[in-house]
């Protein structure tokens, strides 16, 4: 058994197998979710010197950070929905730590992402997709592309006068998912798992009421999905272990085969 | 005729900047009463309340009939110039860098003959108008002005040693999402502002007036008071360009401690208001503090814009002006600090403002061009209190009058 965890180490030395970084840096000026002005707001990452190698602290040098649970590249458990309130195991400290890694696919919905900012990933493009790589199995997370990561500044948010624009699923697409797939999560690479305009769905928010409301995670600000095969890696993405937490930022590894030598 | 002021060449980086030097700054707890009318822009001396006697110089008793009550009354700023001479050495380092300095003694219409500084443009033995202003010692002191407007007026090297006038001066306004930013870069820039700065936090979200300041010339740079990063990077740009900083960042939510639940908003209230104008003073205070001799451009003034209400609490905002009460308790604090070296603190108090958050309330509501105006007299005048509009004039006239009363009228007011 030890035997393939000794050979993974050892091909990862090589490069037989690579681990790829999913995670944007903790930055200040990273966008976070914005709501209407009169509701509770998402922390800004911030990080302020305690001391550093001066009168504070002669010899060292280190930082307070602030940020929200759902700040940066970020995990979301279910108790972070209404759907989800209920859920057995719903908060992060809660989860049981197999889930934290396993099994990921990509869905390639970059093309269509690039020509409408409004792209909605359905049932249709899901079962397009399973019909070149296989059906999804069961437990998998599923991740989808859209290479939104690239952007940067006000285009990454897109928000306009009625709102953010940003691909995302639609409540079917979810539905699928969860019912017919039985996936363990998804994963975006925009600022939350559902699309920008995601609140005029039935309901509102698909991703996130569906998706907690059945015991499954979200991930989100995922970046460099185009690093990753459609199918065959696997995705280590371990929240921080908050008492009572609804979500937690982290880094999300993934593990791909390397080049062929 | 003042000499018109010119725009101050590009600086010479082989000379030493000069360090700011101070006028006499000692003061009997009499005098300081004039220092007090001086702040806020009023003309004020002792008037006996037993013999009706005008007196000056300030004194702890009536230089008639001794009477010891001595309130601080209004009175007429006119007079007539007796004589006047033109100080040409002095052992003082502060008058020795600016000679030829002219005083002269003035004969009041209120009674008294003062001693004061003599604006170039009054001609002797003529009818003047009598200014208490700040020095930069931050003491009240009484400067003649002629009846009249002159040209150039604002020029004068001794009103201009005491005021912190925006002409020819670089100001930064903290951010530029505020409602009113685009009236008051507008305003500063009328009245002769070399440039005007405007901080954009959150650049990745649209800033409605981005365009509006765009077309006036104002330059936006990225600055979020809430991020000490931030702020440290653009004091690294322009803390040595920035002569005055008006400070127009805020965090503004209705409601009071048990209608918020939780301690979320106030903390940001608390981070954009108290530790936003902390972190502004850390990165920018030193740099202005050390160039407030540096000729025409010189430092000058650090505003503050807060509300009337973070002198005595209003519920119907009440977090947001306790929030406001930290920062007008820290404005206190920078004054001292910043006294050695003239940099002036202005807080510029308002009632509600002409916008959403304040959306439901009945007027009167200040306006952004009445908030602007007020800005601009203010540092024109050299001020460190202002009183923008009826609902702040009121306030402060009754926490003059009677703080406790007005604290249990803004209660009634609350639960009405």
């Amino acid at each position: 058994m030890s035997n393939s965890l000794t050979q993974l180490a050892s091909e990862i030395a090589t490069g037989a197998v690579r681990v790829v970084d999913l995670t944007h840096t903790l930055d200040p000026d990273f966008p976070v979710i914005i709501l209407p002005p009169e509701f509770g707001q998402c922390a800004r990452f911030r990080m302020e010197e305690i001391s550093a190698y001066d009168h504070r602290g002669p010899g060292w040098k280190w930082h307070n950070l602030s940020l929200s649970e759902h700040t940066g590249t970020h995990f979301d458990a279910p108790s972070h929905w209404i759907s989800g309130r209920d859920v057995p195991k719903g908060d992060v400290d809660e989860i049981d730590v197999e889930t934290f890694v396993g099994p990921v696919v990509v869905i390639d919905c970059a093309q269509g992402a690039a020509e409408n900012d409004d792209f909605e990933l359905t049932p249709a493009i899901i079962t397009e997709w399973e019909s070149r790589h296989g059906q999804i199995p069961p437990d998998t997370w599923v991740l989808m592309r859209t290479d939104w990561s690239k952007r940067s500044g006000a285009a990454y948010l897109n928000m306009r006068e009625d709102g953010p624009h940003s691909p995302g699923p639609t409540p079917e697409a979810m539905r699928f998912l969860i019912d017919e797939r039985n996936i363990r999560g998804f994963g975006t690479e925009t600022v939350g798992t559902d699309a920008g305009q995601g609140a005029h769905y039935m309901p509102p928010y698909p991703a996130h009421y569906y998706l907690h409301g059945a015991g499954r995670f979200g991930l989100q600000c995922l970046r460099g999905l185009d690093a990753l095969p459609p199918t065959g890696a696997v995705l280590l993405a371990a929240p921080l272990k908050i008492k009572g937490g609804t979500g937690s930022p982290l880094r999300v590894l993934a593990l791909i085969p390397g080049e062929e030598t | 005729m003042t000499d018109p002021l010119t725009p101050a060449p590009k600086k010479n980086p082989l000379v030493r900047t000069p360090s700011p030097t101070q006028p006499p700054a000692l003061r009997s707890r009499a005098a300081l009463g004039l220092t007090a009318a001086a702040a806020t822009g009023r003309f004020a001396l002792q008037t006996c309340a037993e013999c009706g006697a005008v007196q000056y110089p300030p004194r702890d008793a009536c230089s008639q009939c001794l009477g010891p009550d001595l309130p601080w009354q209004d009175i007429s700023p006119t007079g007539t110039l007796l004589a006047e001479t033109t100080v040409r050495t002095s052992v003082n380092p502060y008058f020795r860098e600016r000679m030829p300095w002219r005083v002269g003694s003035v004969q009041l219409d209120a009674g008294p003959v003062v001693i004061c500084h003599v604006h170039g443009d009054v001609a002797t033995r003529s009818r003047v108008l009598l200014k208490l202003m700040l020095d930069r010692a931050g003491q009240g002191v009484i400067l003649a002005l002629p009846p009249e407007r002159t040209a150039h007026m604002a020029d004068d090297p001794e009103l201009r040693a005491m005021s912190s006038d925006p002409h020819l001066r670089r100001i930064l306004l903290t951010d530029s999402r505020h409602p009113f930013a685009p009236d008051i870069a507008q305003a500063l820039l009328q009245a002769g502002a070399a440039a005007v700065f405007a901080g954009e936090p959150e650049g990745w979200l649209p800033n409605p007036n981005r365009d509006a300041l765009g077309a006036l010339g104002v330059d936006i740079m990225p600055l979020d008071v809430t991020d000490t990063r931030s702020v440290q990077s653009l004091a690294g740009e322009l803390g040595g360009k920035t002569d005055i900083l008006v400070n127009t960042a805020r965090h503004l939510r209705p409601g009071g401690a048990l209608a918020r639940g939780g301690t979320g908003v106030a903390r940001d209230e608390m981070d954009v208001n108290y530790l936003g104008l902390m972190r502004l003073a850390q990165a920018f205070g030193p740099a202005m503090c050390s160039r407030t001799a540096d000729g025409t451009n010189s430092a000058v003034a650090w505003v503050n814009l807060l509300p009337v209400h973070a002198l005595m609490n209003s519920a119907d905002f009440g977090s947001y002006n306790a929030s406001q009460a930290a920062a007008l308790a820290l404005s206190q604090s920078l004054r001292a600090e910043f006294a050695t070296s003239g940099l002036r603190v202005m807080n510029l108090f308002s009632g509600p403002l002409e916008e959403d958050w304040y959306q439901p309330l009945p007027p009167p509501k200040v306006t952004g061009k009445a908030l602007a105006r007020a800005i601009v007299s203010g540092l024109q005048g050299g001020l460190e209190d202002v009183f923008c509009g009826d609902v702040a004039q009121d306030l402060a006239e009754r926490l003059r009058q009677n703080p406790k009363v007005a604290e249990l009228e803004l209660r009634q007011e609350g639960n009405a």
